[in-house]
């Protein structure tokens, strides 16, 4: 098992406009992104649990080849900046997905 | 500008105004002879308060700093500046703030230039008759747009398209000072308007509107240069220390967008899903590939803010391990006693760092495993007044509240700061995000020709 943060070059959270959150996880090459890719562990339903949001708030899981990336977009719980919210520009909500562990045989 | 060209540079000197321009970039990116200097100065990414309040979020000596360098190197080169989303907001405070600082400039330098600014404010009566008319939708939200919320609304912006930009170029501007704007426009609307691809333009304005972030290593205000052909483009940082691989620029792709794969904007959207991205020279890259899709209808992104009320708050850590056990129902109890002197008008939160203070309500880890925690007690009310007095009675109620086992009576706050309650001025919150339908890309964006 090894989590995504030790897999990938990057994991990243940042508004997408005030209303949306995208979480970009890049992988360092292309062997290291189709092996991943091919595990099949990301889809609405996982990643609404990472984050304990329901999975209708879970827009979109694309995987961008040109990048090695896989982009996933959410549903803000609340707008940008709104009163109670706690992260203006989206930045520091990564690290559940970077932790979460996925199947992996060392080559 | 002569139509037929084969080739057009454009440089971006940095990703936002304001933010400091390397001189070496800039040095470098001039060697190169660009037909245009265009930069993007705006975002929505700071928050709601600075187009609410008609302020910049960037400082005044820095972005005087940077406009500066970019008119000493315009006028020497005698080609065009183009700069959108003035003043961060790109509203009517926002686009004045700006000209004041390009006026300073030109009377410390004996600059002249044909300068074109371009508004993008929405007039609420104008708005409102669109609603009417059917022609307001909802993005990434999913309330409608009423009349009432227009109404409320403390200021609204839209994002102009290229056409504002390339109609002031027609008009003999040199210096374009644009409002709201979608990002790209700036850094296309040269070679929009000499007839390139559009797929591509938009495309390569995507990459260089955030100047040097599409090159490695990324850190750092910097300059990115792009170079559109007929039939793709290069990008490359004028900054040798930095380079752009495939990677770097296919990453930028994904950069605060929804999708990496269509990419919406005024009148349309681009399509990478046929994009190409090749390494021609170690430091540069080629796109091809892009197509742009026109819409059925010409669409323009709305921005506006409501004030909902003044904050107030203060800062305190707590490192009693008795305390932070039975934190929840301490803090119900501090809510209480507040209540029972203020029964309403005004919110009350407590931001727990150690503990969610972070995720909120997207935080999975739900046990504290700080030894300390850091608090910041926050009231919104309607007047600043009402904001400071239940401010400063929570603070007091939460420094000597009692709890069970309690052994720290003298206090259950550590406040780093005297004084310790701060004035956080008026709160905003984004209320409109949607698109309108117009007839004309201009409509919306009067253009004023001033011959400074």
């Amino acid at each position: 098992m090894r989590t995504i943060g030790e897999l990938a070059a990057f994991v990243t959270s940042k508004n997408a406009g005030p209303f949306l959150l995208t979480l970009d996880i890049v992988f360092p090459d292309a062997e290291t992104y189709r092996r991943f890719t091919a595990l099949r562990v990301l889809d609405r339903g996982a990643v609404a649990g990472l984050y304990g949001v329901p999975a209708d708030d879970v827009l979109k899981i694309i995987e961008f080849d040109p990048a090695f990336a896989i982009k996933i977009t959410l549903r803000r719980p609340w707008g940008s900046g709104a009163v109670g919210e706690s992260d203006v520009y989206g930045a520091q909500q990564h690290v559940p997905l970077m932790e979460l562990r996925v199947p992996w045989e060392e080559p | 500008m002569s139509p037929g060209r084969e080739r057009m540079t454009i440089l971006a000197p940095e990703g936002m105004l304001g933010y400091g321009i390397p001189v070496r970039s800039l040095a470098e990116g001039i060697k190169r002879e660009p037909d245009a200097i265009a930069v993007d100065a705006g975002s929505t990414d700071p928050g709601p308060y600075y187009l609410g309040a008609g302020v910049p979020f960037t400082s005044r000596r820095a972005v005087k700093r940077d406009l500066a360098m970019i008119l000493e190197a315009a006028h020497g080169l005698a080609i065009p500046v183009l700069i959108g989303s003035a003043g961060g907001g790109g509203g009517r405070p926002h686009l004045e703030w700006t000209l004041d600082v390009y006026h300073e400039i030109l009377r410390e330098h004996g600059y002249h230039f044909r300068t074109a600014v371009i508004g993008a404010e929405v007039d609420k009566a104008w708005l409102k008759r669109k609603i009417a008319q059917g022609l307001v939708v909802p993005l990434d939200l999913d309330r409608a747009l009423t009349a009432q919320e227009v109404d409320r609304s403390a200021r609204i912006v839209a994002q102009m398209g290229f056409e504002p930009f390339i109609r002031a170029l027609e008009l003999g501007a040199h210096v374009v000072i644009a409002g709201r704007a979608y990002d790209p426009a700036v850094i296309g609307a040269l070679p929009m308007r000499a007839g390139f691809d559009a797929g591509l333009v938009i495309h390569m304005g995507k990459i260089l509107e955030c100047g040097g972030a599409a090159a490695y290593p990324r850190h750092g205000a910097d300059s990115l240069l792009g170079v559109i052909e007929r039939d793709g483009f290069t990008v490359e940082p004028p900054n040798p220390d930095k380079i752009c691989s495939v990677a770097s620029v296919a990453a930028h792709s994904l950069y605060e967008k929804a999708d990496p794969y269509l990419l919406h904007l005024p009148g349309g959207a681009i399509d990478l899903r046929e994009t190409r991205f090749e390494q021609v020279t170690e430091r540069a890259v080629r796109v091809t590939g892009t197509r742009f899709i026109p819409a059925a209808a010409y669409t323009l992104k709305l921005e506006g803010v409501v004030r909902v009320g003044y904050r107030t708050l203060t800062i305190a850590g707590v490192r009693d391990p008795i305390l932070i056990a039975q934190l929840d129902t301490y803090l119900e109890n501090v809510r209480r006693r507040v209540a029972e002197t203020y029964p309403d008008g005004y919110r009350l939160l407590f931001h727990v760092y150690g503990r969610d203070g972070v995720m909120g309500r997207l935080e999975p880890t739900k046990e504290i495993r700080a030894h300390e925690l850091g608090l910041v007690i926050e009231v919104v009310a309607d007047d600043p007044d009402t904001s400071a007095a239940v401010l400063a009675l929570a603070r007091s109620v939460a420094l000597h509240a009692t709890y069970p086992g309690r052994k720290a009576i003298a206090g259950n706050l550590a406040l780093p700061f005297s004084p310790s309650d701060m004035k956080g001025g008026e709160v905003y919150e984004f209320n409109i995000h949607h698109l309108v339908t117009v007839e004309d890309p201009l409509e919306l964006f009067p253009i004023e020709i001033l011959d400074t």
